[in-house]
């Protein structure tokens, strides 16, 4: 049997999503910034994808400018907002402590340039509250950029109440949706969301494309410079193929929320109740407001890469936050800033599931997961040690 | 490409001499949990021959599969060939590791001298000391990871 269970990494694409993409190949493939008659229908199958994403996020069309991805528009959305509260000499940003790369590297640059990040704590919960981002909140705050859901741990944060005190405080507002868009009901406008970033491929769509979404009268900043594209604030010939399908793959998840993640989420509640009888396992990751395709464990005394592997060769695909999967020295960001020690967090398994998944695979999994920790467990030095009392058990 | 090679792979999945021996003559520990990797290797040394080797080891594919080659490339051999045993050994008898993974096969030497050392400490055997280096793993990690 083969599971595909890493679908917060990537998903397959839908048939939906793949036949959306192939008229703009080789019959609609004009540029759209051409004049003549080939290129206007490219244009306008652009501007009718732009609808489509902006209706599915409850923005305007003008406000959703196409990107290369998740991480493009993570940039700019918070250089930008950075650029525009320097102008008011405000050079103070609040973020969280487990967001993804794209932010933090960004961040970091931005703390070299001399912007103060706050870095909410994240331990409590595995996840942090509205309040904690008012208390935070200074006369010199520019932006508050958390991320709408976490991508290893899978907790979802309380956007509607931060978009709220932001709104009271008259600071822009961005998140990262990246893991959220398609699987959540999402509303900009109710939601006080100025920024929204998301990417075509979590959600059955193509890579290698995504959106911003930009509260019109934000000024946003190029990352991009060159042509008039995207009304000036992204050049490079649109993507025209990746761009219609991710709106259709985008448009069809929207419609089908209420009906896949349901199903989606008693998968990972069964698969979550299963491996907590694993002994000495801990569930990551907010156990209430929690994505509907996120199973996030650590397990002490192995280590993930080699979980993985075995797993693979038993026909489950996973990913881990141990540092030998990371290729750096320390395990994943996320799982020390939730508190878990090194020692615990290199033994860590994130399966991921969407609505392609089934009950069988399910089964499946709880099948082979126990028997993998329990090799690995057999040959480790570290079980022996807190076997026989000479180690604690963290877990 | 895949990851490791089908030595590796066979080394990881089909490990040789798991296991601990109970009366053992030497064993030997390095690396620690925090850096993710700790191998532990047992020795049976009777008249200077390694009558029986196994091993322990908490961490990624490849240091499993490099305790457990370095294990196999002892076995039988005399003391003196064991302490001759380099990590550049046994990553070759392995077709090779990725850059990132050579110091899985360092803490298998490290291992295998470490569980040689207790034998001669434990019996009072002379023996050159600078041969013995202290490891600090975090400096080891460092070196082998470099800044990648």
């Amino acid at each position: 049997m083969y599971v595909y269970a890493d679908n917060a990494a990537t998903t397959a694409m839908s048939q939906l999503a793949i036949d959306a993409m192939l008229p703009y190949m080789n019959k609609v493939y004009g540029n759209p910034s051409s004049l003549h008659s080939v290129g206007q229908e490219a244009k306008e199958a652009l501007e009718a994808a732009r609808e489509t994403v902006a209706q599915c996020l409850g923005a305007q069309s003008r406000e959703i400018t196409f990107t290369s991805g998740g991480s493009e528009a993570d940039n700019q959305a918070i250089i930008s907002a950075a650029r525009f509260g320097a102008r008011k000499n405000k050079k103070h940003i609040i973020s969280t402590a487990f967001e993804h790369h794209a932010v933090l590297h960004t961040l970091q640059k931005l703390e070299k340039e001399g912007f103060e990040v706050t870095y909410l704590d994240v331990s409590r919960g595995h996840n942090i509250t509205a309040q904690q981002v008012k208390d935070a909140i200074r006369p010199d705050t520019c932006l508050v950029t958390v991320m709408y859901a976490n991508n290893e741990i899978g907790s979802i944060l309380p956007i509607t109440e931060i978009g709220a005190v932001c709104k009271e405080a008259g600071v822009i507002f961005h998140t990262d949706a990246v893991q959220a868009v398609g699987h959540l009901h999402i509303n900009v406008k109710e939601q006080n969301i100025d920024m929204l970033s998301l990417s075509g491929h979590k959600f059955h769509g193509p890579k290698g494309v995504g959106a911003l979404y930009c509260r019109r009268g934000l000024p946003l900043v190029n990352v991009i410079e060159g042509g008039a594209q995207e009304r000036g604030k992204r050049a490079g010939t649109e993507n025209i193929a990746a761009i219609c399908s991710m709106a259709a793959a985008l448009k069809d998840a929207c419609d089908h929320i209420d009906e896949n993640m349901p199903r989606v989420a008693a998968m990972r509640d069964r698969l979550i109740q299963g491996l907590s009888q694993i002994p000495h396992s801990a569930l990551n990751g907010d156990a209430h407001n929690r994505l509907p395709g996120n199973v996030s464990f650590c397990f002490e005394g192995i280590e993930g890469e080699a979980l993985l592997l075995l797993l693979d060769m038993k026909g489950v695909c996973a990913s881990s936050g141990s540092a030998c999967t990371s290729g750096s020295l320390d395990p994943s960001h996320v799982l020390l800033a939730i508190g878990r020690v090194h020692d615990v967090a290199h033994g860590s398994l994130r399966l991921s599931l969407s609505e392609y998944n089934t009950e069988e695979e399910v089964d499946h999994i709880l099948k082979v997961v126990p028997e993998v920790v329990q090799y690995l467990r057999n040959m480790s030095p570290v079980w022996r040690d807190l076997q026989t009392g000479k180690r604690e058990y963290i877990l | 490409m895949a990851l490791y090679s089908e030595k590796v792979m066979d080394h990881f999945m089909h490990p040789r001499n798991v296991g601990t021996i109970e009366d053992a003559s030497g064993v030997g520990e390095v690396g620690n949990a925090k850096c993710g990797d700790i191998m532990k290797i047992y020795l049976k040394i009777e008249n200077d021959i390694i009558e029986d080797v196994k091993f322990e080891t908490f961490g990624c594919g490849s240091a499993i599969a490099s305790s457990s080659m370095a294990t196999e490339m002892i076995m039988g051999k005399s003391i003196h060939e064991a302490l001759e045993l380099t990590n550049k050994a046994v990553a070759e008898a392995l077709d090779g590791l990725p850059a990132h993974k050579m110091h899985c096969s360092v803490l298998a030497e490290e291992a295998i001298k470490n569980a040689l050392k207790d034998y001669f400490d434990k019996n009072n055997i002379p023996y050159d000391k600078s041969r013995f280096k202290e490891i600090d793993h975090d400096e080891l990690h460092e070196q082998v990871h470099g800044d990648d």
